[in-house]
């Protein structure tokens, strides 16, 4: 009905986190001084923020799409089928507190398992440069 | 049958993401990200289903069946239609602003 709505409040609050970190990251970088940086380096956290909201943004946009083919999003007021009956907008609610918020720990569980792993590889391929050389 | 699809498009994705040496350039990490992102939510929405109707959603009607093939195959079309905006947008590889600024 209105699952969606979740990640996509979750997509809007990551895209400007990841934002405010990239001109962190900018910023700690123009500190330094980009002669100063080490040659190979970790990815910046801000690109893996990235990953989250794409897969945020990009699922939201296809699951809208299936609610606009399902005529659970209409184009007018007030947008959510369910929204203009009370029984329906209980319902919606409840999906939006069980589907919805799955829906956002899920794919940040993934996002952060993606992360974890991405950080071991990144430590294990400087070890072994630092080790080489 | 909409999950299926998109998990298979996610997968393909991704296999072409980790052959090619153009991946950046092709941005094929941002489409592979949609569809796994689409995949997880209609696999939370799989799962509740499952829970209401049990296995039943195993047996769904040809019509029904049929209903969510064609919708996957949408979802796909306008993954494509996303990661190409995205691409033409973007423009890694300037092609775009090379044909716009083309002295003649």
């Amino acid at each position: 009905m209105a699952c969606v709505t979740v990640p996509i409040v979750e997509a809007v609050i990551t895209t400007i986190t990841a934002k405010v970190v990239e001109e962190k990251e900018a910023k700690a970088i123009k500190n330094i001084g980009e002669e100063n940086l080490p040659e190979q380096e970790k990815m910046p956290f801000s690109r893996k923020l990235k990953w989250l909201n794409n897969m945020l943004w990009g699922g939201s946009g296809l699951l809208v799409f299936e609610h606009i083919w399902h005529c659970e999003i209409v184009p007018w007021f007030p947008f959510l089928t369910a929204a203009s009956d009370a029984a329906d907008t209980a319902a919606m609610l409840h999906e939006m507190a069980t589907a919805g918020v799955g829906m956002s720990l899920l794919v940040t569980a993934v996002w952060l398992a993606m992360v974890g792993i991405s950080s071991a590889v990144e430590k294990k391929a400087l070890k072994e440069q630092t080790s080489e050389n | 049958m909409t999950l299926l699809i998109t998990v298979f498009a996610a997968a393909v994705c991704t296999a072409v993401w980790y052959k090619t040496d153009s991946r950046s350039e092709m941005k094929l990490g941002t489409l592979c990200m949609i569809y796994w992102g689409a995949a997880l939510m209609w696999l939370v929405d799989a799962v509740f289903e499952f829970v209401e109707v049990k296995a039943e959603y195993f047996t769904p009607a040809p019509k029904d069946m049929l209903n969510d093939a064609f919708l996957g195959f949408s979802a796909v079309a306008l993954g494509l239609v996303i990661w190409l905006a995205v691409l033409l947008i973007e423009d890694p590889k300037g092609v775009i602003k090379e044909t716009l600024l083309k002295k003649h």
